[in-house]
């Protein structure tokens, strides 16, 4: 099974992932600053800043797209509840 | 007192506030309970103006749905509505945009002008006949020319949703704030200074609405504070002309954290509340006490909720960093004095504040995970586990309590265990 490391910034921990897991299965788990609403991609509230591997997390959905401008998203910033880890990469909460 | 009410308040004309300013609001004085939430002794008002300028009128607000008679016959005691060019909602909850679907259709020449967050939730509140509404979404600078008169926008979200925003007049130097500076008063006298002593009305209606939004209400005044301001027209009771300023000041005072400057500068307050029967879990709370208290940088107390309502701790909780909750298990639950507590918190702001449960328990221990999942619920981080101990905690569990405490403790401070360590999924 293919791996991708996230960093936790805010915590400055690494967790070796299988590709594909969400954000959201694990930044709980291991004390992560980031904040969840509704866990499904309306509210918003999971946001959370991608600082490096901007290209390793899947890309959007319309849905999610449409909740991170609502939101006035930044150019990295990414809902934690969605987005996938595909590559190495480094988030933090927004 | 008859004789400060101008007439036309309760004859369906509109009142005067200024050159070109009128008031065209409506009175509720039968409201009780607001929102659920908000109780009011004396009803409310949903304050809606016109605002005339040389090329046409602009409605800031409009009121309840119960009420648009009043307010279209007001309205229409100024002018008609070919005349109206703009609509300003400075926030589209119900109670001032109830009125709007039948303002568009007598007005449907009209703009409405919204805040850039408030686009979503237009179209879910307009739900029907009005999906090729056309709208302007404004932000901070905005400006729209009524010919003579410019009206400027502020956006001040989440005061009280997240569309919020309030409208200047720039030349009449009035800002029409929404529910900023509002109150739950229903007076027909209308003017601050001549209703009754509405200040217990004020406090109120900020610290249920505008309470849990501080920080944002800081980042408005200092959109407001540079202003001139001859006149606060909100949208719910009094309308604020004799000094309005001090409601400014009054605003500032009330976001402003009550601790500051009573602990030290580097000091985070850490507060331990638990319930225990057989003083299981009071134990445990004193190890962990103890435990804190070791670490520097962390000011803590700690509070047996049997001792007192919860009221009082709201404002305490307010002002923390972080919280403990320490619960037995009783029949697969926490106690209800800790749910008591963990319901009376929507009035302020919990995210991202640190959490952690612990609790005795005799054979499933449910209460710690439930805790924990309500703090989740309430935005706090919960980054580590909660302590679980079962029944009478021996003094190598208490030596684990206070490790616990301590772990809790140096999260807090900062003091990262991790530094860089790499984990695998699987060990979660
Ligand atoms: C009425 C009652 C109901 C209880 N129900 C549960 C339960 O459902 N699950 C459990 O794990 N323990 C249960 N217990 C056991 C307590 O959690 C245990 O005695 C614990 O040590 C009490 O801690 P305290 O002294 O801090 O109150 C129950 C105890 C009582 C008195
Ligand atoms: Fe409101
Ligand atoms: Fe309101």
């Amino acid at each position: 099974m293919a791996k991708a490391k996230v960093t936790f910034q805010d915590i400055d921990l690494t967790v070796s992932v299988p590709v594909g897991t969400r954000v959201i299965e694990l930044s709980e788990k291991i004390g992560s600053g980031i904040i969840y609403g509704c866990r499904e991609c309306d509210c918003g509230t999971c946001m959370m800043e991608v600082t490096d591997g901007w290209n390793n997390l899947s890309n959007p959905t319309v849905l999610e797209d449409k909740v991170l401008k609502d939101n006035m998203a930044g150019r990295h910033q990414r809902l934690a509840c969605q987005a996938q880890i595909l590559g190495d990469c480094t988030v933090k909460p927004a | 007192m008859t004789g400060v009410i101008n007439p036309n308040v309760r004859q369906n004309k509109a009142v005067q506030l200024d050159d070109g300013v009128y008031w065209v609001g409506a009175l509720d004085p039968g409201l009780r309970t607001f929102d659920i939430i908000l109780s009011t002794a004396n009803g409310t008002t949903y304050n809606a103006y016109l605002i005339e300028g040389s090329e046409g009128f602009a409605v800031v607000d409009t009121v309840k749905e119960e009420y648009a008679d009043v307010f279209f016959s007001k309205l229409e005691s100024v002018t008609d509505y070919s005349k109206i060019k703009y609509i300003v909602l400075n926030h589209l909850e119900p109670d001032h945009t109830g009125a709007l679907p039948e303002l568009l259709k007598r007005a449907p020449h009209a703009q409405v002008c919204i805040s850039q967050r408030a686009q979503t939730m237009l179209k879910a509140l307009l739900k029907t006949g009005l999906e090729d509404l056309s709208y302007t979404a404004v932000k901070t600078g905005d400006t729209l020319s009524l010919g003579d008169i410019t009206l400027s926008f502020l956006n001040t979200p989440f005061l009280h949703w997240p569309d919020t925003q309030c409208t200047y007049l720039i030349e009449r130097e009035i800002l029409f704030s929404g529910d900023v500076f509002g109150c739950h008063f229903c007076d027909p006298r209308l003017f601050n200074d001549k209703v009754g002593d509405f200040r217990f009305s004020f406090d109120y209606y900020y610290a249920h609405i505008m309470r849990p939004f501080k920080q944002w209400v800081l980042e408005a005044l200092d959109l407001i504070i540079p202003l001139s301001l001859k006149m606060i027209a909100p949208a719910h009771g009094p309308i604020l002309r004799d000094r309005p300023r001090r409601y400014v000041t009054h605003y500032r005072e009330l976001s402003t954290s009550s601790l500051s400057g009573k602990l030290g500068d580097d000091e985070k307050s850490l507060i331990i509340f638990y319930m225990s029967s057989y003083g299981n879990t009071a134990r445990m709370a004193e190890a962990i006490y103890a435990g804190i208290d070791d670490v520097e940088g962390v000011r803590v107390s700690l509070y047996d909720l049997q001792g007192g309502e919860t009221d009082p701790f709201v404002d305490l909780i307010e002002e923390a960093d972080a919280l403990m909750f320490g619960s037995p298990t009783i029949n697969g639950d926490a106690v209800k004095p800790v749910w008591d507590l963990l319901s009376s918190l929507v009035v302020v702001n919990l995210k991202g504040k640190l959490g952690a449960a612990f609790g005795s328990y005799g054979w499933s221990g449910e209460a710690v995970g439930m805790v924990e999942d309500r703090m989740r619920g309430l935005k706090m981080r919960v980054p580590t586990p909660g302590l679980r101990i079962k029944l009478i905690p021996t003094d190598e569990e208490l030596e684990d309590c206070k490790l616990f405490g301590r772990e809790i403790a140096g999260i807090l401070v900062g003091k990262n265990q991790n530094r860089g360590k790499i984990i695998e999924m699987a060990e979660l």
